[in-house]
């Protein structure tokens, strides 16, 4: 088990055939995940590197593959439209790995999504791996642009706002011979489709995940709420990382999420509500794999 | 992106929102014009982007970048003090702002002040309206020490402002007739500005009713979202580039997300979240990391020269630490970008490399058969140990 995806989802890529979704889509192939429709409009009937189908709608490559599953490649200007056509294609999950949507945009799309049965990842993150158990973990489900080596198949669940920072935590992880069950990057934006509760929640409930690690950033309160929740629910160890003790307030720190706005949002009050709930803090980024291992004793 | 109080105003006529009369001016005789054009009772504005305009000072003595004056003459004189030099409040710090326009306006008298802002609440995400019976304070000020004073409504992300809404906000404001009439048309425009130019706030403060019954929005604070501002060109238009730091302007030209801090330990990461990270490690081991740069996912050699260059304009920059963490990018790529640029750009000053992920050994031998003198570090700790014992070494 794992959640949201595993090595037998099928998957659909919006934007296939732009540089970025092409290029990442080969990785995925590589990875070993079924890749089984693109959506681009206007290219209907043609073949993605002469193997996966691509159609003009979402509609249409759900009803020929059975895709369960979205990933959104496709630019900010477009990506809202693209987000709603696959939800209302009723796939289960939407990935969207697009950087740069107007805040508006995602407004609009997380109103118009209510009462769907859609779960919607990001935007602006790096998707989610369910490692394998093949060689560099293939044989599972890359979906979005994590570089799939560094995982290796085991308990432990990942939840991240960041990429790169998600990386280096799987990567110390799997150093430690500590194993991950699934990885969920659920974006820097100030709003995004699932949040970290959410993911705990998943993990949670994941017979497969026996403990987990938490990546948060400044700004906003979603891992307050996280912590809140996981101190009266959760039965499984956790590890946390904030992100962002030295950030001058009132500037956005690359992701447009990342802002301490009113003195609202610090990483002092994020790591003291997420200790008080019973979660280990690692002091640095250096140590988030370490502090995993002090949380399982 | 912020825009200038002038620039607001004529944002705020486009959406019916009614505001004093006022005019621009780049030189005194402009001043002297704008005021002839106004009437006999003037105030005079330093046009910045910062708060207590009111109470600062500027470099050549003269003092405060707001003045009430009667005449068209004391407008144009105010003026000549006030443009071309640098005015310090306390949001500016102590470099201060160039004035290179003033606003000439016509001077209200103020029956009360109040406070009205729409702005995007993420834990909500739909737009909310606050709005205050205690205006033309720090409204921060307010939520703290006074909090029944203060109202919040949240809007609709689709169905948008309703009337109901407006009725409740002005009853709790405590207005009535034609003041509630002047109140509803004044939000609803600033409602549909917020809408339809992308904000993520737009913030009055103070709204002020006069002895003559009109309500005017005396003073505006916007903030635009940057992601949708490749649909305003109009708005984008209206940004001015000296009022930021010129180091993030320039990183900008490169696509480079830069923001100066005020240490000594510069940083060159890919990714945000790492970026933050590296600023942190380097605090928790006793260092000050002068800046945040995020490369980007997909740094190439010439993204990584840029960077270089961005950072060594620094002069407090003592020591250099790049922390990339190659994950679908090949980690020799970077290295030899990292050495090309420290040929093109003459280092010397220490500089700590920890480079990890794909295709890491191949990097790591580019970087140590290199004649960069390159401090290499095996993981995040030991870089930033390294880093800042360069420095104190």
């Amino acid at each position: 088990m794992s959640i949201l995806v595993d090595e037998n989802t099928k998957v659909l890529v919006q934007g296939i055939t732009g540089s970025f979704g092409a290029r990442h889509t080969r990785l995925s192939l590589d990875y070993g995940t079924k890749v089984v429709a693109g959506v681009t409009p206007g290219k209907g009937g043609q073949l993605f590197d002469d193997l996966v189908p691509i159609f003009s709608t979402v509609e249409e490559a759900v009803a020929e593959t059975g895709a369960t599953v979205s990933a959104i490649f496709v630019p900010p200007p477009f990506a809202a439209d693209a987000i709603l056509e696959a939800v209302d294609a009723e796939v289960d999950l939407v990935v969207a790995i697009t950087e740069g949507i107007p805040v508006m945009d995602m407004m609009r799309v997380k109103a118009g999504m209510a009462g769907s049965s859609t779960q919607l990842i990001g935007p602006n993150c790096p998707g989610i791996v369910t490692p394998g158990t093949g060689e560099d973990s293939r044989g599972g489900c890359r979906i979005g642009i994590a570089p799939g080596y560094i995982h290796k198949r085991g308990n432990v669940g990942v939840v991240s706002r960041s990429g790169t920072l998600t990386y280096e935590a799987v990567w110390q992880l799997s150093a430690l011979g500590l194993g991950q069950s699934s990885c969920v990057g659920i974006g820097g934006d100030p709003i995004n489709g699932t949040s970290h509760i959410d993911i705990l929640k998943m993990f949670n409930d994941d017979p497969e995940t026996e403990s987990i690690i938490m990546i948060g950033e400044i700004g906003g309160n979603a891992e307050e709420e996280a912590a809140a929740w996981a101190a009266a629910n959760c039965d499984k160890p956790i590890a946390a990382f904030i992100a962002g003790a030295t950030a001058p307030p009132g500037r956005r720190m690359g992701h447009a999420g990342a802002i301490i706005s009113g003195g609202h949002g610090t990483a002092a009050a994020k790591k003291a509500a997420l200790s008080n709930a019973g979660i280990t803090v690692a002091e640095t980024p250096a140590e988030m794999g370490t502090a995993l291992l002090k949380a399982l004793g | 992106m912020n825009i200038h109080e002038y620039q607001a105003k004529d944002l705020f006529e486009k959406f019916g929102v009614p505001t004093p009369k006022g005019i621009v001016a780049g030189t005194p005789d402009e001043a002297r014009e704008a005021a002839d054009a106004l009437g006999s009772n003037f105030v005079v504005k330093a046009q910045v982007h910062a708060g207590g305009r009111g109470k600062g000072t500027f470099k050549n003595g003269f003092q405060g970048g707001v003045h009430l004056v009667n005449s068209a003459a004391d407008a144009a004189e105010v003026a000549d003090k006030m443009l071309g030099q640098v005015l310090v409040t306390h949001q500016t710090g102590e470099e201060g702002k160039l004035v290179s326009k003033v606003m000439v306006a016509e001077s209200v008298d103020i029956e009360k002040e109040y406070y009205l802002a729409v702005l995007m609440d993420r834990e909500n995400q739909s737009p909310v309206i606050v709005a205050s019976t205690e205006g033309g304070v720090n409204i921060e000020e307010v939520a703290e020490k006074t909090p029944d004073k203060i109202f919040r409504e949240k809007v609709h992300p689709l169905l948008g402002l309703q009337p109901y809404e407006i009725r409740k906000l002005s009853s709790k404001l405590g207005f009535s007739g034609d003041t509630a009439k002047q109140f509803g048309r004044l939000l609803k425009g600033v409602f549909r500005l917020f809408m339809e130019c992308d904000c993520s706030m737009v913030e009055i403060n103070p709204l002020v009713t006069t002895p003559e019954g009109k309500v005017l929005a005396l003073d505006a604070k916007f903030d635009f979202d940057d992601n949708a501002l490749y649909r305003h060109p109009d708005i984008a238009a209206l940004h001015d580039p000296t009022e930021d730091d010129p180091r993030e302007v320039e990183a900008a030209k490169y696509h480079l997300n830069y923001i100066g801090l005020d240490g000594n330990i510069a940083c060159l990461v890919n990714g945000a979240g790492l970026a933050m990270s590296t600023m942190d490690i380097i605090k928790y081991y006793g260092g000050e990391p002068a800046n945040f740069l995020d490369v980007g996912g997909g740094a190439t050699q010439e993204q990584v020269g840029n960077a270089f260059k961005i950072i060594l304009s620094d002069p407090n920059v003592k020591c250099i630490l790049v922390n990339i963490f190659g994950g679908i990018m090949d980690c020799d790529v970077i290295a030899k970008g990292i050495v090309a640029a420290c040929g093109e750009v003459d280092l010397n000053i220490p500089l700590v490399v920890r480079l990890e992920g794909n295709n890491v050994a191949a990097g790591k031998k580019t970087l140590a058969d290199s004649e960069v003198a390159i401090i290499g570090a095996d993981d995040l700790a030991d870089a930033a140990e390294k880093a800042v014992n360069s420095i104190s070494s």
